[in-house]
């Protein structure tokens, strides 16, 4: 690989990344400002929200329950497996609930706002809307990243608590009783990693929706595109969620002390 | 002929890749002087229409909607300035998601202004007019490639713009169907509305408008009227307006 192939990689990687920050930078300033299109954005809260709340729910159930008996196999040897609850509770709230939930909302949702964009540009109706006077971040970016800061929150608690109710199921064949599972939890846990746990899918909110809709925006080239596009957006999307877990959970531990 | 009363490209150049698309190109559009934009395909005629809308930005030049120059603001300067053009995009470029009534009102949903009642009139009032008042309800998706263009040509028309670009209005339509746009695009004239058209049919170019611009390799090659064009020396024009078979292969 010669310098210039490396030279243009890096230009283009730099171009991107400045395009990303600029739209996203552009849908703060406009997101508080009129028009708020409210039909949009309960068509985006019910596309984004209410319809993947059935798979993260069903992710989160069975992550609770192999975090369980995961966790049951250790500990019993130790006569601890009273902890099980505690234990499933910090790992699915702290870790792994905002993390999967995200990660099923970028495979599901993310996807889908690229493709749907990026064939409203391929189609020439974003151009038709510039045309029309519509201010395309208002209208498309802005309903949903409001959408997706709203619901990935509520998925990702919805996921925590199927998921501590799967640990619950697995814990209570292992003759675990009901009230030693509960008790674990606050063992285990304190009001801040509730707070952590909700930080965390926001965050990942925002990087799913402004990078759905920043790839869906730049997409060219036709029905191929756009397929290339959706697949863009949703690896980058994972990469981002991954990445940032490591820097949000470092930042809390920081803050923690 | 005031600069209020026209479009213009004044020494605009805009290239994709490297590529030239168009270099040092002065272009005038008149109220009231019907043109059409000829050339062979992948020469930059659907480009023109993008830029003079300001949907491209040029490498260097500038558009001017009447008196105010477009190249280089953010669209919330000139959004009033563009609200005189309205665009017939190739494939109608219709929202999916909403039905005809609302495609063709979506403009003036936006700017708030009228009522709810005011806006299906003036919806009603364009879809008689292009002949497909049947179609309020339905959505892109279940109508004709016909029909879509009419019903573009209906949501243009819902802002009362002063300009119409039309892009390859045309192109995929049955001979009735071409009738039907050349038809729709007489009356617009007729009404008042200025057109620019980009477009490889002849036949509809020369039905529709008074003056021809012509492009070759990035260049304006030719201007004029379909006498004078028909007139020229130009082997580019000539072999556009009568394809020999050796032309074909070349």
């Amino acid at each position: 690989m010669n310098i210039a192939v490396i030279d243009k990689i890096m230009l283009n990687f730099f171009a991107e990344l400045q395009g990303w920050f600029a739209l996203a930078a552009t849908t703060f300033a406009r997101v508080f400002r009129r028009p708020y299109y409210y039909r949009e954005f309960a068509v985006q809260f019910d596309k984004l929200g209410f319809s993947s709340l059935f798979i993260c729910m069903l992710t989160g159930l069975f992550t609770g329950m192999v975090m369980a008996l995961q966790a049951l196999v250790q500990l019993k040897p130790f006569a601890a497996t009273s902890y099980v609850g505690g234990m499933v509770a910090v790992t699915m709230i702290k870790e792994l609930g905002p993390v999967l939930a995200s990660l099923m909302v970028a495979g599901r949702v993310g996807s889908a706002i690229t493709a749907e964009l990026g064939t409203m540009v391929v189609t020439e109706q974003v151009d038709a809307m510039r045309v029309e006077g519509t201010d395309i971040v208002k209208r498309l970016v802005a309903p949903r990243l409001k959408a997706m800061l709203l619901a990935l929150p509520l998925l990702t608690a919805a996921a925590d608590a199927v998921s501590l109710l799967g640990g619950y199921i697995m814990a209570s064949g292992y003759g675990i009783n009901p009230t030693m599972y509960l008790k674990g939890i606050p063992q285990f846990m304190v009001f801040q990693d509730l707070i952590e746990g909700l930080v965390k899918p926001t965050f990942f909110g925002f990087l799913i929706a402004m990078t759905g809709c920043y790839v869906g925006l730049n997409t060219r080239g036709g029905a191929e595109g756009v397929g290339n596009s959706a697949k863009q957006a949703v690896v980058v999307s994972s990469v981002l969620i991954l990445m940032f877990d490591f820097f949000l959970t470092k930042i809390f531990v920081v803050f923690r002390g | 002929m005031s600069g209020s009363d026209s479009i213009r490209m004044e020494k605009l150049s805009y290239s994709v890749g490297g590529r030239k698309i168009l270099e040092d190109f002065d272009f005038c559009l008149d109220r009231g002087v019907n043109r059409t934009i000829l050339g062979v395909s992948g020469a930059g005629k659907t480009t023109i229409l993008k830029l003079l809308l300001g949907l491209l930005p040029p490498q260097s030049g500038r558009v001017c909607i009447g008196d105010v120059c477009i190249t280089g603001q953010p669209e919330s300067i000139f959004s009033e300035q563009r609200k005189r053009i309205a665009i017939v995009f190739q494939g109608g470029a219709l929202f999916d998601s909403m039905t005809v009534g609302e495609n063709v009102g979506y403009r003036l949903f936006e700017e708030g202004r009228l009522s709810e009642g005011e806006i299906e009139g003036i919806v009603r009032e364009k879809l008689s007019f292009v002949g497909v008042e049947e179609a309020l309800n339905l959505y892109p998706a279940e109508l004709s490639g016909g029909m879509k263009k009419r019903v573009a040509i209906a949501r243009a028309l819902a802002a009362n713009p002063d300009f119409i670009f039309f892009d390859e209005p045309t192109t995929g339509l049955d001979p009735i169907g071409v009738y039907n746009i050349c038809n729709l695009m007489q009356r617009l004239q007729a009404e008042g509305k200025t057109t620019l058209m980009v477009t490889h049919d002849l036949a509809t170019a020369f039905a529709t408008s008074e003056r021809f611009t012509f492009l070759h390799q990035a260049r304006m090659i030719f201007e004029g009227t379909e006498a004078e064009m028909r007139a020229s020396t130009i082997p580019e024009v000539q072999q556009f307006l009568q394809p020999t078979k050796e032309s074909l292969f070349v």
